[in-house]
């Protein structure tokens, strides 16, 4: 299908809207949802929450224009990132920012409440084996990484052991 | 648990497409996900590679002592070549984000699919885990079902990322809560044929639910598809959003039942034509554009609820669907084919097809 703006290029975005019970979609090639403003990566896919993720940052830090949040201790990931990009960078974003995603979740939701299945964690030992786990692995791939052989393999060989352990 | 070669299974994960569901002349399938994430690690999007491969690594090790997904084969994507990547698309398997977007393939990527049962996981997508189940008709509460116990069953290993307040945490703020997201792939002529669709679609808008494309976000409407989902994640419980939805859709069922008992009363041989007309021109075209082969199974579509057509089934109509599509083509030619060829090699597919459910009705009734 050829752009319906220059009738040139194969159009790769479209557009639909709903304007006074009428639908209509826009069929637009990369270069002229350019133009338009419409970024063929971000239309389909973020366009709608991070320009209301930016709405609502300009509106939060407005609020408390004297609070600097962020950025985040864990990812880094800083206000500017999550109101770009829309995403946040880890679980810990969530307490990093809680004052602004709490007006965001209530404008997105209607609510803060999770109100679904109360999740309960794997027992404390089984949690402890998995972040242990997760902690070896993240040592490996560094020593790997560093090529510092002898020291991945007495790693590999402490996953061995706690795997085994399940197992057993 | 085995690795997977797309070659050796044809209908790999495609079970949802033989109709056998409730309500499938109007509902093709329902899907149910949900998103999770671990704790410990940045979100996939923000993971740096040796993080994604451990994500990958203690979900595969949980996965491994899974009696849900024993029998399971998981698809590491960068494994899978380019167009092997498109067909699991055009299967409706992964999304596009798994597949990296626009951008080179994501390493760690998995996708992991039950041999038994209509269920399996997207790994490190967005998020770590989306748990999805995909089935025939129309039947949210089955499916979220489906889902749920694969979901206890991982969540009793995996320690998740849970806030006391908001839920599950996701990367994404629109999907934290209960993570879940349950969508109906739905085809509604009989509403665009007598223009109600758009009072239709606005009123499902306001009631918290939202509409897409067959592709899912961003993706276009084509072929009277409709895929309608459940706009919101927090404030509400899995089971109030999986009847809502349920409630709604209903609704949409009954509406679009209503439009073409309208179009049958009123305009009976102008249906009967268009359908016959789609069926014809499926039959011997020389040359199909996807977009036009899918407003033409429309047609048939309409035509087999309405009992208009004696054939082919809802199961051939759904197959061509997905064979008929750009990567499958090239597949079933092991080449690579230029938009023109894709056309004539669609033509083939569909004709073929149609030729050999009529050869098989034939023999039916002899």
């Amino acid at each position: 299908m050829l752009c319906d703006h220059c009738g040139k290029n194969e159009a790769e975005v479209h557009l639909t809207q709903i304007v006074d019970n009428e639908m209509t979609t826009v069929h637009l090639c990369p270069a002229c949802a350019a133009e338009k403003g419409l970024d063929a990566g971000t239309v389909t896919k973020n366009l709608p929450l991070s320009d209301f993720l930016a709405q609502m940052g300009k509106a939060a830090l407005a609020d408390e224009e004297a609070t600097i949040v962020g950025p985040c201790t864990y990812c880094h990931t800083t206000v500017d990132d999550f109101r770009r990009t829309g995403r946040l960078g880890c679980p810990h974003c969530y307490s990093v920012f809680e004052t602004q995603l709490r007006a965001i979740l209530r404008r997105i939701h209607g609510s803060t409440y999770h109100m679904g299945k109360v999740y309960v964690p794997p027992t404390s030992e089984a949690a402890e084996r998995s972040a242990r786990l997760a902690g070896l692995r993240r040592k490996l791939q560094r020593a790997v990484e560093a090529e510092d052989f002898e020291r991945a393999a007495v790693i590999r060989d402490q996953i061995r052991e706690i795997e085994a352990g399940i197992e057993g | 648990m085995r690795l997977f070669e797309l070659r050796s299974m044809p209908d790999f994960g495609l079970n949802w497409l033989d109709a056998s569901g409730p309500d499938s002349d109007i509902v093709l399938s329902t899907r149910v996900r949900l998103a999770r994430n671990l704790q410990g690690y940045p979100f996939s999007v923000r993971a740096k590679p040796a993080d994604r491969a451990a994500v990958l690594a203690t979900i595969r090790e949980v996965l491994e002592r899974s009696a849900q997904l024993a029998d399971a084969v998981i698809v590491e994507i960068e494994r899978l070549s380019p167009r092997e990547q498109r067909m699991m698309l055009e299967r409706h398997l992964v999304s596009r984000e798994l597949l990296g977007g626009d951008r080179e393939t994501p390493s760690s990527s998995a996708l992991v699919v039950s041999m038994q049962k209509p269920v399996g996981l997207m790994i490190n997508e967005e998020d770590h885990l989306r748990l999805q189940s995909l089935t025939s008709g129309f039947g949210p509460r089955q499916t979220w079902h489906l889902v749920d116990s694969l979901d206890e069953d991982l969540g009793s290993e995996l320690p998740y990322a849970f806030h006391h307040e908001f839920g599950h945490l996701t990367s994404c703020p629109t999907n934290c809560g209960t993570g879940l997201r349950a969508s109906v792939l739905i085809h509604l002529p009989g509403l665009v044929l007598t223009k109600e669709i758009h009072k239709v679609l606005q009123g499902i808008t306001q009631v918290g639910l939202t509409f897409r494309g067959l592709y899912g976000e961003g993706s276009e409407v084509i072929g009277n598809l409709f895929q309608v989902s459940n706009q919101t994640t927090l404030g509400k419980s899995e089971d109030d959003l999986i009847d809502h939805l349920g409630k709604i859709v209903g609704q949409v069922v009954e509406y679009e039942r209503q439009a073409r008992a309208v179009l049958l009363r009123d305009a009976p041989y102008v249906i009967e034509d268009k359908v016959w007309r789609a069926y014809g021109l499926l039959r011997h075209a020389r040359s199909l554009a996807f977009d036009e082969m899918m407003n033409l199974l429309s047609g048939v579509r309409l035509g087999l609820s309405l009992k208009l057509l004696p054939g082919p089934s809802v199961y051939v109509v759904n197959r061509i669907m997905i064979y008929a599509q750009n990567a499958h083509l090239e597949e079933a030619s092991a080449g690579t084919l230029s938009s023109s060829e894709l056309d004539i090699q669609r033509a083939v597919l569909v004709r073929t097809a149609l030729a050999e459910a009529e050869s098989s009705t034939a023999s039916r009734t002899e």
